[in-house]
């Protein structure tokens, strides 16, 4: 196999895995917090700002396998 | 069929000796539109507010609303600083929607230029309410065995502020631009609907998440 190969199937492979994690914390987050508004609907307004913070937090770590993935594709240093 | 590599950018022209790339071109128009938009409308204020400086109002007091609930201050000292931020960040997220327009925020250079304004405001409105001394003594909290890991995170923060706002924008724009090109013109409609919420919400996450670090380093309270 060669490099070019190798980085394809490394950039799908940072893709999908990389992703999985981000996604399971993300439905867990949302999902407590919509217990917290359902029990006290007076707090959704720091509650949802304070998950829109924690899912961005989260959501980075996708973003960093997605940044991995086009490094691999765009500027791979290993394909010349 | 290779799309174009969201790492580089293209050059527009060159002033003088110095290439100027496109995001830096699109920058510049929003900036001169921003400014223009805001000398015009904030030339003649009147006690009595005509529908123009009615709209402002309630742009600037809910922009300060949002800092004081995040903060638990007075928003007056940061208020420039984070509503021109939120401003321009609206503005050039959203201005990937308009034809032949690439959002600057979606090339690395923009988003690491507004990470390290971040980075350095957080340092001056620190050194600013605490003083010099106070402010270095703070990353010593609540340990001096921290003291590595809260100038460790200074930095990590700042680039993960820098990557999240440069990956959100991309990917967006990046997806819209394989979908342009395999299945035509029409059917990218709802993903650019997507974007325009991922642009607000990116631009409200970045202003958001640059007050908590601001309020971090200016409260006594120690760091978040």
């Amino acid at each position: 196999m060669d490099v070019k190969l190798i980085s394809i199937i490394g950039a799908v492979v940072a893709v999908s895995i990389g992703s999985l994690g981000p996604a399971f914390a993300e439905g867990r987050s949302v999902a407590a917090a919509m217990d917290a508004i359902a029990r006290q609907p007076e707090a959704a307004g720091t509650i949802s700002r304070t998950l829109f913070v924690g899912l961005a937090m989260i959501e980075t770590v996708a973003i960093y396998c997605l940044v991995i993935a086009l490094l691999l594709l765009y500027a791979n240093p290993y394909t010349g | 069929m290779m799309q174009p590599s969201p790492l580089t950018s293209t050059v527009a022209f060159h002033l003088g000796p110095i290439p100027i790339t496109r995001p830096v071109a699109t920058t510049w128009v929003i900036i001169a539109v921003l400014a223009g938009a805001s000398w015009l409308l904030t030339r003649r204020l009147e006690a009595k507010p005509d529908r123009w400086h009615a709209v402002l109002e309630i742009i600037v007091s809910a922009i300060g609303d949002q800092i004081e609930d995040v903060m638990r201050k007075a928003a007056r000292p940061f208020l420039p600083v984070l509503g021109t931020l939120f401003i321009y960040l609206v503005a050039a997220n959203l201005s990937g929607m308009l034809p032949a327009v690439q959002a600057p925020t979606s090339r690395i250079e923009t988003p690491a230029a507004l990470a390290l304004v971040v980075f350095f405001s957080v340092h001056f409105f620190g050194i600013r309410a605490r003083g010099l001394r106070g402010y270095l003594a703070s990353f010593a909290q609540p340990k001096l065995i921290m003291l590595p890991l809260n100038v460790l995170s200074e930095v990590t923060r700042t680039f993960s502020m820098m990557v999240r706002l440069f990956g959100n924008v991309m990917s967006g724009e990046f997806v819209i631009g394989l979908i342009v090109a395999l299945a035509g013109l029409f059917v990218p409609v709802p993903l650019m609907v997507l974007e325009i919420l991922v642009g607000l919400v990116q631009a409200y996450i970045f202003t958001v998440l640059a007050t908590v670090f601001i309020g971090a380093a200016v409260s006594s309270v120690g760091k978040a």
